[in-house]
């Protein structure tokens, strides 16, 4: 008698009930790990997106045509030109006049006020610079493109509403008709602007510029170069070529593993007691921020440069020595040579960590609102990333623009240098 | 910047020395013909001349330009009035700011009084007087020791063994620096924070419950007594923190998870590089970010759901750092997980499990310690991260678990206590540094236990 087939439950059976339960999940676990990579790159993008959507516009910035008169009795009553009366005179008054004869019909002190508020103070300090470099433009007249104020220019851009009821915007009817007319005659217009560029920090949106905190990084990346790059290849070179393995190396081995993981504040904190208060350097110096920073690329710079020296094949080493080099002539004529192009991809790496970095270099005091644009290392001077964290915290709406701007070019540079790596790495990568 | 002038100079002088080193062991040999006469290359024998000249007068330089200042400020003090000297070393420092002010020409704060003036004229002449002096010994230092290396040239002279011992002393020196900026960091916050635990018990500080480290100005001001208890700032840390690891942990690990089991060569070599970007954005970037777009955006959804959301909630700083660490989990998790034994895998697969159930039920265990590990990383990166709170985060220390609430953090607080001016005699600046002992230890013990886990776990496969 055979036992009824029912009752024998084969593996295979077994199997195919709960396969497509299996698939499924299979499908579903990688649509989840699909939907992760692209919630990454989405994040990515969005950022992008979001900073150049708000910062483009800062490359331009709204000028306003007008016809100036360079009154003698206004800029030099005594007629001497002498420089000193040229640079005191009140180049205000001339572009109030001019604006006053573009509109006569303004009277009253505070629409007066209103009309003569579209035009950026920074008006005055270019008719100021024209006239100081050529004092034969006294008594004569100009039609100059100058700059508009902040709110003129967030209006011009867009980026404020034109239908928003009166009282909730920033811009009041009456002049929104004075610009509305200034676009029907064309004398309003987006012009690129290469102040944002060159120029220094300032209170006024429409005059702030990141040149100065361009240069400041400039001269700490300088400092943090120059001290970090021979001090991590020469502690690389040590450990690698010349160390004994012992108690000492291992130590050293250890406190740069460790260094790497100290959060960066905390190097604000060695370079506020150790460089500014016992030493007594100055404050706000590129030089100080340079060897905070050098501190903190140190370990970057040893660790690639250590890999890059593994990565030269003893053959190399064993060559030299057999001829009869010694042991530093192999390092320095043979082995280091062929090691530069990986310690250079560490150090530009480095650099751009040490480019992006700002929380140390507030410790340090490179926070200060500072208009020059620095002349050396010991110039108090600010950086880029510190320059956007403070317009970052300024309440005007048109520091928003400058801010994602001023990111804009830090991330340009950032770009730039690890383009540069990745080309060195291409360009000379060996295998051995 | 007449200290590079002098630099240059010395550098000047020491290729002169190379030269003459140089020439000097070929003349002695009877020209080039006799180079084989000599122990080491000419060049060495340049070398060691030029290093006789510099490196003396370059260590004194950097001796007497660190030194310079705090002895003249000395002698500056030691030729003051008695009643000014007799003032509070806070005080005194002030008046010794407007001398050097006043001596350089810049903006002093307050009158100028007569006496000033003539500590400012003291001061310049020290300063003129150190620098001469400086100049002169550095000089003839420098002159004195290239006549001395110069004089040591001779055929026999083992100059290249000399030279290179010089060279392994500098390379042991630079090695150094690791340990002496580890030493540094120490000492320096170790220092500060015992001068603020005299004024602040440590168990007040590690247990407390209340942070408000304004200190009154009056006796009898209301609500600024001071408190330093570090636990909000600390619950406040870990919220974040916590947020942050819930965003970067799943999206991180799956997509390492994705990228290194199922995605194609060419989609991999695009997403890769492309998530990478996220870990080169400066943090500064990242708080502008949750400041200006990801707080007001739950700020504005919460209150559509009538849910009352600060506009500093923990909640956006939390997300945008989870955002940040995203590509620190998802690298070092794909380390792991291709460290795997391909032979692990393949035995899983042979004995038929679909390709989700070899990674949930064999990969994911095998490289749970590396992942823990990596994690852990993240974890004491996010507590020392310090540009998105600040940017983000609020300033007053609540004592709460709700992430829409705005709380407080260790690296804010370091922060708000010490930009600006300050004195270094008040809690309130001595409190930031043992905010940064405390810190500085937990991300360390997080560090060596992260890393321990993920060495032993490396050997557990090589």
């Amino acid at each position: 008698m055979n036992k009824p087939a029912v009752d024998q439950i084969r593996t295979i059976d077994r199997v195919n009930a709960t396969l497509k339960q299996r698939y499924n999940r299979e499908r579903r676990f990688r649509r989840f790990g699909l939907a992760a990579v692209i919630l990454g790159l989405l994040f990515v993008a969005l950022m992008f997106l979001n900073i150049i959507s708000h910062g483009y516009s800062a490359f331009y910035q709204t000028r306003i045509l007008l016809d100036i008169e360079y009154r003698q009795e206004v800029i030099d009553p005594a007629g001497a030109r002498d420089p000193a009366t040229l640079s005191a005179a009140d180049y205000a008054a001339l572009v109030k006049t001019a604006l006053r004869t573009l509109y006569p019909e303004v009277k009253g002190r505070g629409e007066k006020r209103e009309l003569y508020g579209m035009v950026s103070s920074g008006a005055a300090l270019v008719l100021r610079q024209r006239v100081m470099s050529d004092p034969e433009l006294i008594g004569s007249r100009q039609t100059l493109w100058l700059p508009a104020d902040d709110d003129i220019d967030m209006l011009v851009k867009g980026r404020i509403d034109r239908n928003a009821p009166e009282s909730e915007r920033r811009i009041k009817n009456r002049v929104l008709a004075w610009v509305e007319q200034l676009e029907a005659r064309g004398a309003i217009e987006k012009q690129f602007n290469l102040g944002f560029l060159t120029g220094g920090d300032s209170r006024e949106p429409e005059l702030a510029g990141i040149g100065g905190a361009v240069m400041g990084s400039l001269y700490t990346l300088i400092v943090t170069l120059l001290l970090s790059f021979p001090i991590g290849v020469a502690t690389a070179l040590y450990l690698e070529e010349f160390a004994p393995r012992n108690r000492w190396t291992d130590l050293v081995e250890v406190n740069i593993n460790n260094l790497a993981a100290v959060p960066s504040i905390v190097f604000g904190l060695l370079g506020l007691a150790v460089f500014i208060n016992f030493f007594g350097l100055p404050r706000s110096a590129p030089l100080v921020g340079g060897m905070v920073l050098t501190l903190m690329t140190l370990p970057t710079i040893i660790i690639a440069s250590r890999a890059a020296l593994k990565a030269v094949p003893p053959s190399i080493r064993e060559a030299a020595l057999g001829i009869g080099a010694s042991r530093t002539q192999t390092v320095f004529h043979h082995v280091l040579p062929l090691a530069m192009p990986g310690m250079l991809t560490g150090t530009i790496i480095g650099m751009a960590q040490a480019l992006g970095e700002t929380a140390p270099l507030l410790m340090i005091g490179m926070v200060a609102f500072i208009v020059d644009i620095p002349g050396g290392a010991m110039d108090p001077a600010t950086v880029l990333p510190v320059q956007i964290f403070l317009w970052a915290d300024s309440p005007e709406r048109a520091f928003m623009e400058k801010t994602s701007a001023a990111i804009m070019v830090l991330l340009g540079f950032l770009i730039l240098m690890n383009v540069i790596a990745v080309i060195l790495r291409k360009r000379f990568e060996r295998r051995w | 910047m007449s200290n590079t002038l002098l630099i240059l100079i010395l550098l000047g002088l020491m290729a002169l020395a190379y030269r003459l080193g140089m020439r000097r062991s070929q003349r002695l040999v009877g020209g080039p013909g006799g180079v084989r006469d000599l122990h080491s290359l000419p060049s060495y024998y340049g070398f060691f001349t030029a290093i006789w000249c510099g490196l003396p007068a370059l260590l004194v330089l950097f001796l007497w330009v660190s030194l310079q200042s705090g002895v003249i400020r000395d002698l500056v003090i030691a030729d003051l009035p008695e009643a000014v000297r007799a003032l509070p070393p806070a005080q005194l420092g002030l008046v010794i700011n407007d001398i050097q002010n006043l001596a350089q020409g810049n903006i002093v704060s307050g009158e100028v009084s007569l006496e000033m003036e003539r500590a400012a004229a003291h001061y310049q002449r020290l300063r003129q007087t150190s620098f001469a002096a400086s100049v002169v010994v550095v000089l003839s230092l420098a002159l004195l020791g290239l006549s001395v290396g110069w004089r040591l040239v001779s055929p026999t002279f083992r100059a290249r063994n000399r030279v290179e011992s010089v060279i392994k002393w500098l390379l042991v020196g630079c090695s150094t620096i690791a340990i002496f900026t580890t030493l540094g960091i120490v000492l320096s916050v170790l220092f500060e924070s015992i001068r603020f635990f005299e004024m602040v018990p440590i168990g007040e500080f590690l247990f407390g419950l209340d942070w408000s480290p304004q200190m009154a100005i009056r006796e009898d001001q209301v609500g600024s007594s001071g408190a330093f208890g570090v636990i909000p700032l600390f619950a406040g840390t870990l919220l974040i923190a916590l947020i942050a690891m819930l965003v970067a942990v799943p999206i991180g690990l799956m997509s390492a998870i994705y990228l290194s089991e199922y995605a194609g060569a060419r989609f991999r070599a695009w997403a890769k590089p492309l998530l990478e970007i996220l870990a080169g954005i400066p943090t500064v970037v990242y708080g502008f970010f949750a400041a200006l777009t990801v707080a007001p955006f739950i700020r504005d959804n919460g209150a559509l759901l009538g849910l009352d959301v600060s506009s500093e909630s923990a909640l956006a700083a939390g997300l945008v750092m989870g955002i940040m660490i995203i590509p620190f989990i998802s690298s070092l998790s794909d380390d792991v997980i291709n460290a795997v034994p391909q032979s692990m895998r393949d035995a899983s697969l042979g004995i038929g499990a679909t390709h989700s159930e070899t990674v949930r039920k064999v990969i994911l265990p095998a490289a749970l310690p590396g992942i823990v590990g990596g994690i852990l990383l993240a974890v004491s990166r996010a507590i020392g991260e310090t540009m998105i709170v600040v940017m983000a985060a609020g300033l007053s220390a609540n004592l709460t678990a709700n992430p829409l609430q705005s709380v407080t953090t260790v690296t804010v607080q370091i922060v708000t206590l010490l930009v600006g001016d300050q004195e270094f005699d008040s809690p309130k600046t001595l409190a930031a540094f043992a905010l940064g002992l405390l810190l500085f230890l937990i991300t360390l013990v997080l560090n060596v236990v992260a890393l321990h886990v993920v060495r032993k776990y490396r050997e557990a496969y090589e």
